[in-house]
């Protein structure tokens, strides 16, 4: 390996690292704010100047590519009177309005003007000022700020794929605007804020609320989605002030959605403190006696039979196994996680899973969408697929339409004969497929919705498998699940599935046989209700809490510990941040106490028993926070009805996906704007 | 400078004609097929050939489809660069050289001119629609300043005189010719006796 001597001291660096690069090996920190590891170089802010021996000029390390014999110092009189140089010329025009700005304590600019800034300016004439330009309800702007890094606009072009911001005119008059002054059209588009290195974009709903330094940081996990985003919680006192992204390359990078990042806000609104009873048809405040006796009376006089359970989107791994040890110990065995009739074959592992994993998409050469819409259903996987395909240009091809993905990709077709000629080798793609070497084939929830889902599910993983495409170095078939609750809820078992029927607890749904259904977290299952007796118990009085007779109130994601499994089946675990509001408790006691009132034996009284418990049920689990290698066995192949079907991908209603984003009032401005360009026709 | 102004009213649409659809796709055979996106200067300087010395945002987007390129990167080009209009300009376009060795030869004076004849605002069209003024930075013919461009041709060693009745003839539609106003020839030497002892023309 080349060698390079920083500041005296000789290293080995790779080839094709950047000079600061090389120093930051040397952990010499380099102060920079155009440059970012995971957006092209700009070479424009001139932060990052080091001396260079042999050069008659500073050099910018973040362009220029280390070589060998290079001989760079960074803590010589040049560099600091160079970068005091770079520094006064990016305050000349910067306002001295940190006391009013958001950015302050977390500013790069200001961190480094301690280092590097004057303590007076030399420049006497009028500091210049520019509109603030309109980006969306998300982002607020205060381009005065603005020190022209590029950033956000690199952002947008490289990682969003909306090139919808630029820089306009030049010099002094230089504005960075999005050119219709119109909101950015992407699930991304928040990360501009922790781009920029100044005040000038800040998250415009966390205006005004509160300085970094005041803020209790939790770090935790996402529910959003099944991705698993890794999250920061910055909380003061009981609310959620923000979310942020925390870097984790194997799963969002740096990065985070709109939604994970904004739905916050609903954590506040719309929450059920207090346990409510249903009388005359209104639901009054109660309290948890009177509620925990209507249940258990209920209970006693309904036969087993008759009731069933049904676990929602954003339900943690803990709760889902004491809902079915609380299930089980009543003799219930009608329960569900799924929202609508889904083929699920819950044999292997990597029936369920997205087994070529998040990172491995870096490395696929084809990618093959099948009835799903990754933009939607897992953001940071389509930021992915992105990626990939804006390095390498890689082929994406898609059975069904799902609209705009910010990449470009070739429709096959929208039906399901298009499948089953690929599957018997009569398309042209098979060959296609056949012979990449790391295709990636994403089967979406829409497809395994279809008559035909048991079909595209069995046949295409056969046809995989027979091919070699399914084996110990690379697996091609993946599920792309749609809810963080998932995937744990098939590891746990949450499902009753017969060999002959996949939908018992749908049929008997829809035939109207259960006397009482519990939800738990439950706000998606549509059923008649009728004379139903209905137990909601979850953070929202959304959907769900709207049907109940009985609404117990539990905490939310961000207000109690709870492991959860990503779709690639990664166990991670989301930390308590704040307090529920009123009298909530803990989902795991709320059993306990029914079961108490049962007078039935409690087997699980503590948080940390049921952890553990938990952990030992999941199927083959090796350590939180990493994939562990699932074998691949050999079942006998199902044989399934092939049924002619358009694979029609629903518009998924993103911005208002689950309760906490619907009682969301960002969420809901989010969403306006969106149907609002939706219907005048601009989008693009 | 100042940045340049967006017109207001803007055409819906804007279409290369067929003799200049044809120059653009000489223009792109410069160019590598993968960066053919390199040729948004050229078709924007095509462009406002075209349509009478100015840039439509139509146009902007039409230049955008034909590379197949983000729109903001042509709309960034276009702003950036002070030599494409994106405002109508007068059927005849002055630009008035103000850098220092035209300004040491009174280019100040042909800017009075111009707002006295002209219009009092620079980028102001008269209402005739034939002429427009603005102030650029040095056009690179030092020697014979002061000097302005009148569209494509200088018009060099001016005098307030010379100035005044180069203007008025714009505004008459009918342009006095091009080049030197004391009959030098290109920027050779004045009052210079040749090696002979002759002068030079």
């Amino acid at each position: 390996m080349p060698k390079i001597t920083i500041n005296g001291k000789e290293l080995e660096f790779k080839n094709g690292m950047t000079v600061l690069q090389a120093c930051e090996l040397a952990d010499v920190e380099i102060p920079r704010f155009c440059y970012h590891e995971k957006l092209s170089i700009a070479g424009n802010c001139r932060m990052c100047l080091v001396e260079m021996e042999k050069s008659p000029k500073p050099i910018a390390s973040c362009a220029m590519p280390a070589a060998e014999g290079m001989n760079i110092k960074t803590n010589t009189k040049l560099v600091e009177k160079a970068r005091k140089g770079v520094m006064e010329f990016l305050l000349a025009n910067h306002p001295l309005d940190c006391p009013v700005c958001d950015q302050g304590g977390e500013c790069d600019l200001q961190d480094q003007s301690l280092y590097y800034g004057f303590d007076k300016s030399r420049f006497n004439e009028n500091k210049r000022t520019v509109r603030d330009k309109y980006m969306g309800p998300l982002i607020k702007t205060q381009m005065t700020r603005c020190i022209h890094c590029t950033r956000c606009i690199r952002f947008a072009t490289e990682v969003a794929g909306v090139p919808e911001i630029g820089a306009i005119g030049r010099g002094e008059n230089m504005e960075i605007t999005t050119y219709l002054e119109k909101s950015m059209e992407s699930e991304l588009s928040a990360n501009v804020i922790d781009l920029c290195p100044v005040g000038a974009l800040t998250s415009k709903p966390y205006a005004f609320e509160a300085r970094p330094w005041e803020l209790k940081k939790t770090e935790s996990i996402d529910v959003m989605d099944a991705v698993g985003s890794n999250i920061r919680i910055d909380t003061y006192g009981w609310e959620v002030k923000r979310i942020l992204p925390r870097l984790n390359n194997e799963i969002n990078e740096e990065w985070i959605s709109d939604k994970t990042r904004y739905a916050c806000d609903g954590l506040l609104k719309q929450r059920l403190d207090e346990p409510f009873i249903r009388k005359n048809g209104k639901l009054i405040k109660s309290n948890w006696d009177e509620a925990l006796d209507l249940i258990s009376n209920k209970i006693k006089n309904i036969r087993p039979e008759k009731m069933a359970g049904h676990v929602g989107d954003l339900v943690s791994l803990e709760s889902i196994f004491s809902f079915k040890n609380f299930l089980t110990d009543l003799k219930i065995e009608n329960f569900d996680f799924r929202e609508r009739e889904m083929y699920l074959n819950s044999s292997d592992k990597i029936n369920y899973l997205f087994n070529s994993s998040i990172q491995g998409i870096e490395e696929s050469d084809l990618i093959l969408l099948v009835g799903c819409n990754p933009r939607h259903e897992a953001t940071m996987v389509n930021a992915r697929i992105r990626k990939v395909y804006a390095n390498r240009k890689i082929p994406v091809y898609s059975i069904g339409n799902p609209g705009d993905l910010t990449y470009e990709y070739n429709i096959i077709g929208e039906n399901t004969d298009v499948l089953r000629d690929i599957i018997k080798g009569q398309n042209s793609f098979s060959k296609k497929l056949l012979s990449s070497k790391k295709p990636i084939i994403i089967i979406g929830e829409t497809a395994l919705e279809l008559k035909s889902g048991a079909y595209i599910f069995e046949e295409l993983k056969e046809f995989l498998r027979e091919n070699n495409l399914i084996n110990d170095n690379w697996n091609a078939f993946n599920i792309l699940a749609k809810n963080a609750s998932t995937v744990g809820a098939i590891d746990l078992k949450f499902f009753n599935i017969k060999e002959n029927n996949n939908f018992i607890f749908f049929d008997k749904l829809k035939n109207n046989e259960f006397e009482l259904i519990y939800l738990l977290g439950s706000d998606n299952l549509r059923f008649n209700k009728n004379d139903t007796f209905v137990i909601y118990q979850g953070s929202h009085g959304d959907r769900g809490a709207e049907n109940a007779d009985v609404i117990l109130p539990s905490p939310a994601y961000t207000e109690q510990n709870g492991l959860y499994i990503n779709l690639e089946g990664r166990v991670q675990e989301c930390r308590k941040a704040s307090y529920p509001p009123g009298n909530s408790l803990e989902d795991w006691k709320i059993f306990n106490l029914i079961l108490d009132k049962l007078e039935k034996e409690l087997k699980n009284k503590n948080y940390q028993k049921i952890k553990e418990l938990t952990l030992n049920n999941i199927v083959n689990f090796s350590k939180i926070d990493s994939i562990s290698k699932n074998k691949i066995t050999i079942n006998k192949k199902k044989e399934c009805d092939f049924i002619h079907e358009k694979i029609e991908i629903k518009k998924i209603d993103y911005y208002f996906s689950n309760s906490i984003a619907r009682a969301s009032k960002t969420m809901s401005d989010c969403r306006a704007i969106v149907s609002k360009q939706f219907k005048n026709g601009t989008t693009i | 400078m100042k940045p340049k102004k967006v017109y207001e009213k803007q055409p819906d649409s804007f279409k290369f004609s067929d003799k200049n659809l044809e120059i653009a796709e000489n223009i792109l055979k410069k160019y590598p097929k993968e960066r053919k996106k390199s040729a948004v200067m050229p078709l924007l300087y095509l462009v406002q050939r075209q349509n009478e010395n100015w840039i439509p945002l139509a146009a902007m987007k039409y230049i955008a489809k034909y590379l197949s390129i983000p729109y903001i990167s042509v709309y960034e080009v276009a702003t950036f660069y002070s030599m494409y209009n994106l405002s109508p300009v007068g059927k005849y376009f002055v630009q008035v050289c103000t850098t220092s060795p035209c300004l040491l030869r009174g280019a100040n004076k042909i800017v009075d001119i111009c707002k006295k004849n002209i219009s009092s605002n620079q980028s102001q069209v008269t209402k005739n629609k034939l002429c427009s003024w603005t102030e650029v930075e040095c056009l690179g013919a030092c020697v014979n300043a002061p000097m302005m461009q009148i569209n494509e041709s200088y018009y060099e060693d001016l005098d307030e005189q010379d100035a005044n009745k180069i203007i008025k003839s714009l505004l008459e539609d009918k342009p006095l010719k091009s080049g030197s106003y004391r009959n030098r020839k290109n920027t050779a030497p004045e009052n210079l006796n040749n090696l002979n002892g002759g002068k030079i023309a």
